[in-house]
């Protein structure tokens, strides 16, 4: 019991950091809509901060003194990337605000790379707190103790902040209504920088105030964001108290989890998430979000129209061009055209749901991973051979697909894209965790195709035939009347309702199939590489998919593949860069700001512009 | 006469405001029936409940005698109800004609093909409803570049596409000329002479109105005051107490 006890203390203890840094998430989301997916990255930059401060500063005062001051020092960061960022953009569609912090997250990674170099730091002790109190018999650190006595007061302020303070007024008449903030003449742009700064500056101290315990590292920020996320879902966004109560919930539960389900600590997590999301979709205190408009990017999307005569032949030459490559060019080549050809595929299906589909799934990588885990396992365990686990690819990450988008799509929105996020990360926690299943880490190796296709060449025919195949089904369905209803339902959900069209169920079977296709890039990718690693589920691997959609342009299903192409070979010298992700972050933004329709959509419009004006001069 | 609609004791109430107040009425099979009222009266409230976009606080919603209380959109659209919305929702990324060739697929059960070609699909049909609303001469334009009258016309042609019993239209002609509006309302009365489709329609314009409909009902603050003939309902002594006392004098301003 006394044990038992103990564990519970602990597990409020973690809870305070973790509040600290979701509360903030939910009041940036709350105020300004924008889901903060750099949110993270203020957290390791409060433990970054806090490290060097407490370095300087001796003593306690010294110690909570450089606790106070990183808050401080990260809010006026945070206000900066509002100001600079997310400014220009809030008028966007979310897709760009999530682009764009994510490109956030990259420039910090690199600057903190630069400033504190790739080495864990280990937190200093609190002066005066280091050893144990004993309660019950149990030991419990002292400074779990202070941690807990500090968590109930920094809610109170927050809610006396919010809920007292004329401040605090403007704040929640600002979630309300946002343009109600503008009537009262307050000005909103300083009220949002304002906030976000408050956002930062909270997720600062969550990563000094867990200095003692933990420490600072640069996998920090994206380690906690999957947490934060299912802590803000579960305890509703916009929500102070309902992120309070789901960070003890997950806190304690992870605690517990630790000492009687070692294997199964993340998963633990996602599944709580998922039954509180059965009962409540919005949340444990979260209200209905009622959908808003959406934001226009650019000239409104021109109707589609299936290639001309110019756009076939330019096709069929360019798929010629591939066929007759391996005449030419070396092995290394091929490898590389392979690996470009499975990520066009993957960006592609990608796409077909958020595209076509409109809805901005972030967790697309549990496909794709998913696709080559199936495959994986019935080669590694059952010794299956490889056209058949081929075949399951696809089949299983579309049967994943449909059983997490029956829980996905009944939201919309940002509400969607955490859910995404999220199941995606079970997804990786499972492929983390069940070391008896998967390996964990170590992954599943020696997944090698049969042998007729075990030469570069014929296996490059096979991707061909699969992955240009699977673009070209994509396509075809895009021009069929199921892409037209997805359309449909995307540009005006009101108007397809009241022609008989079941939105939901167009846009669960649309993501059931965008799922299919990503297994089915999973599938060639794991026989291309022999091997497949929880990397492929990874956050990052849903957003290198998001990136090359986006970069490339949202409009049209070529901008995935044009996006993947270009992306497959700039990483090859990037990544040789010592800072590349740094470039990256910043073209990412650059893109988000000045030329928002991709690649191809801007080259599209150019296009258009050279054409009209064309005409008029024959006029 | 046959009842195609009956509505009973309908309510709707936000956070305890009653938008819509105990509403109860009938439209009779091929009538041109008009709810008027000023700004916020509480009709399209009334017409949200009516298809299923919002669900009644209390009240009851018949279709040819069946309860359609509480069904989705889409289920009472089958049931051979069309609608029109104030502010209209075309799909902004398909040209005019496969915004009504889309309503055609829905209609056929074609959502879920995968094979066919969409914008080969039913386009003849489709250019015949855009003949019937004058709109063929633009089939082929995006529909995101079309003037606002064209874009209530699209709506209306879209809306005829499954043949409906009956055609809910709220605010019809909000945003176009007068004498558009008075043609707009002519080929309604037509469609209704012809196709024997009842219409509810709501209508800021007194003119239209009484030009128009065979029935008239007046809502204010979301109650019935008056439902009758044009010459019963101008001379109803609380309906001209909510116009003339409000000094509108028939003619209200454009909803927001
Ligand atoms: N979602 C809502 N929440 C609260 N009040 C609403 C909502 N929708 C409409 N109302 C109110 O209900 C009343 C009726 O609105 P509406 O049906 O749009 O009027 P009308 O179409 O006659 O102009 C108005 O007072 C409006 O403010
Ligand atoms: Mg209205």
């Amino acid at each position: 019991m006394a044990f038992f006890f103990a564990q519970f203390l602990t597990g409020l203890a973690n809870a305070s950091s973790l509040f600290l840094v979701a509360s903030g998430l939910s009041l940036i989301f709350g105020v300004t809509r924008i889901v903060n997916f750099a949110h993270g990255s203020f957290y390791m930059l409060g433990a970054f901060v806090g490290i060097t401060l407490m370095n300087v500063l001796p003593g306690t005062v010294g110690f909570w003194g450089a606790i106070l001051l990183t808050g401080l020092a990260v809010g006026a960061i945070g206000a900066f990337v509002e100001m600079v960022v997310l400014r220009p953009i809030y008028r966007a569609p979310e897709l760009f605000q999530l682009v764009a912090t994510f490109g956030v997250i990259l420039v910090i990674q690199d600057l903190a790379l630069m400033i504190w170099g790739a080495q864990d730091r280990m937190g200093p002790r609190a002066p005066g707190l280091r050893g144990v109190w004993r309660i019950f018999g149990e030991p419990v650190p002292k400074y779990d103790l202070v941690m807990i006595a500090i968590t109930p007061f920094i809610l109170f302020a927050l809610w006396y902040l919010i809920t007292k303070t004329r401040v605090g007024v403007l704040v929640r008449a600002a979630t309300q209504d946002r343009e109600m903030v503008g009537a009262l003449g307050v000005n909103q742009a300083w009220l949002f920088t304002g906030v976000f700064a408050l956002g930062s500056a909270l997720a600062g101290w969550g990563g000094a105030l867990q200095l003692p315990k933990g420490g600072a590292d640069l996998l920090m920020d994206f380690n906690i964001i999957g947490s934060v996320f299912v802590v803000v879902v579960i305890g509703g966004m916009g929500s102070l108290p309902g992120a309070f109560i789901a960070a003890v919930l997950i806190s304690v539960l992870n605690v517990f989890g630790v000492t009687y389900l070692p294997q199964s600590t993340l998963v633990l997590m996602f599944v709580v998430m998922a039954v509180v999301l059965i009962i409540r979709p919005y949340g444990l205190l979260g209200r209905e979000e009622v959908a808003g408009e959406h934001g226009q990017v650019g000239a409104p999307e021109t109707p589609i129209r299936p290639y001309g005569r110019l756009g076939q032949t330019l096709v069929g030459v360019l798929l010629l061009a591939l066929v007759a490559l391996p005449l030419v060019v070396d092995q290394f080549m091929l490898i590389l055209l392979i690996d470009m050809v499975v990520f066009a595929l993957f960006a592609a299906s990608l796409h077909f749901i958020l595209g076509t589909g409109g809805l901005v799934s972030f967790g697309h990588a549990a496909f794709f991973g998913g696709g080559a885990y199936a495959a994986a396992l019935l080669v590694y365990h059952l010794n299956t051979p490889m056209e058949i686990a081929f075949l399951f690819a696809p089949f299983a990450a579309g049967l994943l697909a449909l059983g997490i988008g029956w829980f996905c799509i009944r939201l919309s929105g940002v509400y969607f894209a955490m859910l995404t996020l999220a199941f995606s990360q079970l997804v990786w926690s499972m492929a983390y965790q069940w070391r008896g299943l998967t390996r964990g880490d170590d992954g599943l190796v020696n997944i090698w195709p049969s042998s007729w296709l075990s030469d570069t060449i014929p296996f490059y025919y096979f991707t061909l035939a699969f992955g240009i195949g699977g673009i070209l089904v994509l396509r075809h369905i895009i021009h069929a009347p199921f892409g037209y209803a997805l359309r449909a339902g995307r540009d005006s959900p009101r108007q397809a309702e009241a022609m008989g069209i079941h939105v939901k169920r167009i846009q669960h079977t649309a993501f059931g199939l965008a799922g299919l296709m990503a297994g089915l890039a999973g599938g060639i990718f794991v026989f291309s590489k022999g091997s497949v690693f929880p990397t492929e589920l990874e956050i990052g691997a849903s957003f290198d998919a998001l990136i090359v959609v986006f970069l490339g342009g949202v409009k049209t299903l070529a901008g995935g593949v044009v996006g993947a192409g270009f992306l497959t070979v700039i990483e090859d010298w990037l990544t040789r860069l010592e800072y590349w992700r740094l470039l990256l972050g910043l073209v990412i933004i650059a893109v988000v700001i000045i030329a928002p329709e991709g690649i191809v959509g801007t080259l599209r419009s150019r296009w258009a512009k050279l054409r009209g004006h064309n005409e008029e001069v024959v006029k | 006469m046959t009842e195609i609609l009956r509505v009973e004791n309908l309510k709707k109430s936000y956070d305890g405001f009653l938008a819509v107040n105990g509403v109860s009425f009938a439209v009779q099979q091929g009538e041109l029936k008009a709810l008027i009222g000023p700004n916020g009266a509480g009709k399209s409230t009334c017409f949200n409940m009516l298809m299923g976009q919002l669900k009644p606080t209390a009240g009851q919603v018949f279709l040819d005698g069946e309860n359609i209380t509480g069904k989705q959109p889409r289920d009472i659209w089958r049931k051979g109800v069309g609608r029109t919305f104030q502010i209209t929702g075309t799909y902004q990324s398909m040209t005019v004609i496969e915004n009504v060739q889309m309503a055609l697929m829905s209609h056929h059960r074609k959502l879920f093909a995968m094979r066919p070609r969409a914008w080969k699909l039913f386009r003849g049909e489709a250019f015949e409803f855009l003949e019937t609303v004058s709109m063929a001469d633009q089939a082929d334009r995006p529909c995101s570049i079309l003037a606002y009258g064209d874009l209530k016309r699209l709506e209306l042609a879209i809306a005829l596409t499954h043949r409906p019993r009956l055609l809910l239209m709220d605010e019809p002609t909000a945003g176009m000329a007068p004498s558009a509006r008075i043609a707009l309302m002519q080929l309604v009365a037509d469609i209704v002479q012809d196709q024997g489709v009842s219409v509810l329609f709501t209508e800021h314009d007194m003119d239209v109105v009484f030009a128009h409909a065979h029935h008239i009902m007046v809502l204010n603050r979301g109650a019935l005051i008056a439902d009758g003939s044009a010459a019963q309902v101008r001379n109803n002594p609380q309906v001209q107490d909510v116009y003339l006392g409000g000094g509108t004098l028939f003619k209200e301003a454009q909803d927001a």
